[in-house]
């Protein structure tokens, strides 16, 4: 939990001189320039549009030493993060814990693993908030004063606490059947939360049409170039963790599929701006059976997604039947010899266990398909035992409760009397054979 | 038959701003061939060169994706309408 409580001397944030080195958004499928506003996709041709970058200029200013000597936060890689000015939403997200987890390491049987642990990211314990750090920053600088989302439940959190801090309107909208603490964890910063009667994909559907009508800033809709490029920075964070060096295989959590396609662009700018050298690096994608289009065309040998129409998992935060970037995380996957794996909800269950009981993280649903998943591509030879692994933990476990309360047992309960004690604990293996 | 087709913001320079727009037609196919013929360069925006809706448009009758249904041969009648959605991520 250290990095909730770094000194804020530590994180205050100090800017370089040039202030923005993106000038345009860029299809990504025509290579059409587009203006720096509030749009989301090619006029001509509905491709994504993302963050351009000058990468020449930014290798004049950045190096391994500046990046060091900043604060302890995401924005530390402020050159390739799309904003013009400083930020000013979520100044202290990021620099989560690269923790060496090697009794979990030993249990799945490899010699280096490592868990980049969002769970205790800030504020709201997931990865979205260095998405939404960047998408308000961004807002703010196009002067929304109201923003929104449509959710699985830790955007609709990240959204409705950083909006509150940065005195923003917001409207999240979710899935009515989504788990309670992800509501509350909305709730309770004032936001609006509309609860739609439908799956995840048909409250994005919705929340497009909304974005067209009402000119507010949907975080994952008109101002997702800006959100999406956020999630590069877990990229720059595991890499620079690890000693400037890139894992030879990175394992990461799929529902759009966007996560993985920005730590993998994280790699290659760090490559293309002279910070890391070339080396070979896999990146895989992890999906609930229950809602799996990526992987299962990925494993099927093609890049045409097929929908999923109605998702049936517990990992309702991956919940997402349509993925907007399904194919171009098949395609990053294939170009870098990574694999896409699905698994069953019980051995989600077993993969948030196995990750808290073996390196004493409590991750949400999504967690356990990084976790079980990865196990899955070790044992099948997919990840070779003898090279280094991080796994992407995305979720804190709080917020999923439901998914385990009853399946890691309950309290052996006694009145407070030494006699109930020691008879309640007489067979256990701490009293029947003591160090 | 009249069907109401929703137009996406990024398209509206191409309708005159206009929101919603009735076309003739009995399928998908049909309806974006006249949307085509009334609105000039509104269909290369949602389908490739062979004709294809692109990878990132989704287009729904009501409320049902016509991946799901029968692509461009989905049958439509009067009092459909007609959604274009480009794809968006999220979570």
């Amino acid at each position: 939990m250290g990095c909730l409580f770094r000194p804020l001397s530590k994180r205050f944030h100090t800017m370089s001189a040039q202030q923005t080195f993106f000038s345009n958004l860029k299809c990504r499928e025509c290579g059409r320039l587009s203006p720096k506003e509030a749009i989301h996709i090619c006029e001509f041709d509905f491709g994504p549009l993302e963050a351009a970058y000058d990468y020449d200029l930014i290798a004049r200013h950045i190096s391994r030493e500046i990046i060091a000597a900043r604060p302890e936060t995401m924005w530390r890689y402020r050159e390739l993060l799309p904003i013009d000015g400083a930020p000013t939403v979520g100044q202290q997200v990021g620099f989560t814990p690269l923790v060496r987890a090697d009794r979990l390491a030993a249990k799945l049987g490899v010699d280096e693993l490592y868990i980049k642990n969002d769970t205790v990211n800030y504020p709201t314990l997931s990865f979205k908030d260095r998405v939404v750090s960047v998408a308000l920053s961004r807002a703010r600088e196009l002067g929304f004063q109201v923003v929104a989302c449509a959710s699985t439940g830790n955007l609709a959190n990240s959204v409705a606490a950083n909006a509150a801090a940065a005195g923003l309107t917001s409207y999240v909208l979710i899935p009515a059947d989504l788990e309670r603490s992800k509501v509350v964890g909305s709730l309770v910063y004032g936001t609006q939360v509309i609860g739609i009667h439908g799956a995840y994909d048909q409250v994005n559907r919705l929340c497009s049409e909304i974005a067209g009508k009402y000119g507010w800033g949907f975080v994952n809709v008109n101002l997702r170039p800006y959100y999406a490029e956020g999630s590069k920075s877990m990229g720059f964070e595991i890499a620079e963790q690890l000693g400037w060096k890139l894992p030879r295989h990175t394992v990461i959590p799929m529902a759009s599929g966007s996560l993985l396609t920005k730590i993998h662009k994280a790699y290659k700018e760090f490559i293309r701006v002279g910070i890391l050298d070339e080396a070979p690096f896999s990146v895989h994608g992890a999906q609930a059976t229950g809602c799996s289009p990526i992987s299962a065309a990925q494993k099927k040998g093609t890049d045409l997604v097929k929908p999923e129409p109605k998702p049936r998992t517990i990992v309702k935060s991956l919940a997402i039947g349509t993925p907007a970037d399904g194919y171009y995380a098949i395609r990053t996957m294939n170009e870098t010899g990574g694999s896409a794996e699905d698994c069953s909800d019980d051995e989600v269950i077993e993969g948030i266990r196995l990750l808290a009981e073996y390196a004493g993280i409590f991750a949400e649903t999504a967690g356990g398909v990084t976790v079980a998943c990865a196990r899955k591509l070790i044992e099948s030879g997919k990840i070779p035992r003898n090279e280094s692994i991080v796994l992407c933990i995305t979720g804190h476990g709080l917020k999923t409760q439901e998914a385990i309360h009853d399946r890691c047992g309950e309290p052996r309960l006694i009145n407070p009397s030494l006699r109930e004690f020691e008879a309640l604990i007489a067979n256990d293996a701490a009293v029947l054979n003591p160090a | 038959m009249s069907i109401q087709v929703r137009i996406p913001s990024p398209l509206r320079k191409l309708t005159k701003d206009e929101e919603v727009v009735t076309v003739e037609g009995s399928s998908i196919a049909d309806v974006l061939a006249n949307l085509d013929a009334a609105f000039p360069g509104l269909v290369e925006r949602i389908c490739d060169e062979e004709g294809n809706v692109r990878r990132f448009v989704n287009i729904f009758v009501n409320d049902e994706d016509i991946r799901f249904l029968q692509e461009k041969q989905t049958p439509v009648k009067a009092g459909d309408e007609i959604s274009i959605v480009p794809a968006i991520a999220g979570g």
